[in-house]
């Protein structure tokens, strides 16, 4: 036991006068995600805070044939632009993103509408610009809007009362709360977590295996009288530690980040305080056995430093996979995938950010089932290295 | 004191080792010569337990290396043809770092490195990280790792390759001493100058076995030639691989 404290006491040592390893376990890995979350959702949360504050500019060609939509639309926050332009050239201008939409007032229009016939109007528009959707729903919102006061003033004109065209009321009662909501953003969150916690023990499970067999450091420490599975045990604990400093640092930095972004003003709050952080790190500290031991087990078989790298960028996604599957098919916490790691403390923090009780069940069937598959490979590891291929 | 009793290894088809015996002495130097491939750094690798041979056996002080390989190993100081150092890491914190896995701790293991700083003459650079070491310099700190735990046999594969002329010389002068106090000093070379100039006993391995052994007068009279070059040459059949 004191031989693999020795191992990994130095195997800690020496990697952290390693500028590289410290700067990718403590700098990189943390702050690759909470950075990017930070970019991502600012940019979003600001455009869906501002788009709806914000006057909408619309493009009207024909306006001078619907003075009172364009006096409607005016009055309801639209700054409207009016285009001479026919039909043709107005879907040109759309199609070479000229404008985002242009709402197009046919010549027919004012004798239809005094007429009672529905009268034609067109929004032109791209689908794919995903950009201008936003604009999009609201310029759609605001012309039924009208057609809708309109068609109800008609009626009452004639006497009759307009709810009796509503034959149904059809009411949306969104039980979401703001956590919730905001949970399907920070659901990325546990998926920057493992990405951190592997980024930051690459380095050592490449230095310890294959960068040790390069230098040759190797042969001369497997003649000391050390059994080898005390010296991997020590590596993979030694590498262990990385991987939960970097885990650590990815959540003080997630936490902080957080404060910055305004999620409340869209209706969201990220349950993100020391509490969150300190049981996150419980749930996936037990990740980094597993992960060590899977990395070690993979740089074993490599012959050198930049084999062992090339191979290690596969192995940071294997564990994303199950998250990114589950993301897809929007996978509920049950208790059959608490069996799966990666994916069961992807479920735990999620359902932790959204101020939910987890189920000590979940949580221990999570930890049992990371922490075997962690075993089973630590073993793995410590049979490739009683080898005599091992050298070489 | 080290013994080798007919081993053998084979690496797939490859025959590196067929039939090697001998022994070495404590309190003498006994030298593997050999040509390039004719067998020595497998034999070396048996004797500090990373390879395990396909027959015959081999032991340390009476302890047998593959029935009991920790406790042959606790007794062996072994300095593998590769020997990096870690780049990160002081002399002196790598010397410290194989005492404590020798199980040395405490003021012990810091009395212990240090006198293996003052034997090898490195306290100019002991505290310096080792990365830029130059040859001679790495080669000295790798035995001084290979010794802290002060064994009574010093395995040694090809000590000499890549030191200049001054480094040479203090190794040899090493070697001398290690003997003088006892020692039992076992080391590989394909220089027969360096052998010559060095041992007590000589064995000349050829293609996987042994060639010739014996103190270097045995050698001379043995195949009638007065030149221990010329013994040499007769006794593996040409001069091939041979410096």
């Amino acid at each position: 036991m004191s031989r693999l404290l020795t191992v990994c006491a130095k195997e800690v040592k020496d990697n952290f006068r390693d500028r590289r390893t410290l700067l990718s376990a403590l700098v990189f890995g943390p702050l690759f995600g909470p950075v990017l979350f930070l970019g991502v959702m600012t940019l979003s949360l600001d455009q869906a805070i501002s788009d709806s504050g914000k006057p909408l500019a619309l493009a009207i060609a024909g306006a001078e044939r619907a003075p009172n939509l364009v006096d409607f639309l005016t009055q309801n926050n639209v700054d409207p632009e009016e285009l001479t332009l026919g039909r043709d050239a107005a879907m040109a201008a759309v199609k070479a993103g000229e404008h985002d939409q242009i709402l197009y007032i046919p010549e027919l229009y004012g004798e239809q509408f005094r007429g009672g016939i529905p009268a034609r109007v067109e929004l032109i528009i791209d689908e794919s610009n995903s950009r201008a959707q936003g604009d999009i729903r609201r310029a759609r919102g605001l012309v039924s809007a009208w057609g809708r006061q309109i068609g109800m003033l008609r009626l009452q004109v004639r006497g009759i009362d307009p709810a009796i065209t509503r034959a149904v009321q059809l009411q949306e009662i969104d039980v979401s709360t703001p956590t919730g909501r905001s949970a399907i953003l920070l659901g990325m969150m546990s998926y920057f977590l493992i990405f951190s916690m592997l980024m930051g023990g690459m380095y050592l499970a490449i230095d310890t295996t294959a960068g040790e067999r390069e230098r040759g450091s190797l042969e001369p420490l497997l003649t000391l009288p050390v059994e080898r599975s005390t010296l991997i045990g020590g590596k993979i604990l030694a590498t262990c530690f990385y991987m939960s400093m970097s885990l650590a640092a990815a959540l003080i930095a997630f936490s902080v980040s957080l404060q910055f972004l305004p999620l409340e003003k869209v209706g969201m709050s990220a349950n993100f305080g020391l509490d969150v952080v300190a049981s996150a790190f419980l749930i996936l500290v037990p990740f980094t056995l597993l992960g060590a031991s899977l990395m070690t087990v993979v740089a074993s078989f490599t012959k050198s430093y930049k084999e062992a790298q090339s191979y290690m960028t596969v192995v940071l996604l294997l564990p994303t996979l199950p998250i990114m599957i589950a993301a897809l098919l929007t996978v509920r916490p049950t208790l059959q995938w608490m069996a799966v790691p990666s994916l069961s403390q992807h479920l735990l923090v999620t359902d932790l950010i959204k101020d939910e009780a987890l189920s000590p069940l979940f949580v221990a069937t999570s930890v049992g089932s990371t922490l075997a598959a962690g075993i089973a490979l630590t073993w793995l590891a410590m049979r490739l290295y009683r080898r005599e291929g091992i050298l070489g | 004191m080290i013994r080798v009793d007919s081993i053998a290894k084979s690496f797939g088809k490859v025959q590196a080792v067929r039939d090697v015996s001998f022994t070495a002495e404590d309190g003498r130097i006994t030298g593997l010569l050999g040509p390039n491939g004719a067998g020595k750094s497998t034999t070396l690798r048996v004797l500090y337990t990373v390879l395990k041979p396909n027959s015959g056996s081999a032991s340390i002080d009476g302890i047998d290396v593959t029935a009991d390989s920790l406790g042959a190993r606790a007794r062996l100081g072994a300095l593998p043809h590769s020997s990096g150092l870690y780049p990160q890491l002081t002399a002196r914190e790598n010397i410290a770092y194989y005492g404590a896995l020798h199980g040395l701790a405490g003021e012990d293991l810091a009395r212990r490195v240090q006198s293996m700083i003052d034997l090898l003459e490195i306290g100019d650079f002991a505290d310096r990280r080792t990365k830029g070491f130059s040859q001679g310099q790495r080669t000295k700190v790798a035995l001084a790792r290979a010794m802290v735990h002060e064994p009574r046999n010093v395995v040694l594969d090809e000590p000499t390759n890549g030191l200049d002329v001054m480094a040479t010389r203090s190794l040899r002068e090493l070697i001398r001493r290690l003997r003088d106090a006892g020692k039992c000093v076992l080391f590989s070379s394909h220089v027969m100058q360096e052998v010559a100039a060095l041992c007590d006993e000589i064995v000349i391995i050829s293609d996987g076995r042994v060639a010739l052994s014996g103190t270097p007068a045995e050698i001379r009279s043995r195949t009638g030639k007065e030149n221990l070059e010329d013994a040499f040459v007769s006794a593996i059949g040409s001069a091939e691989g041979l410096e």
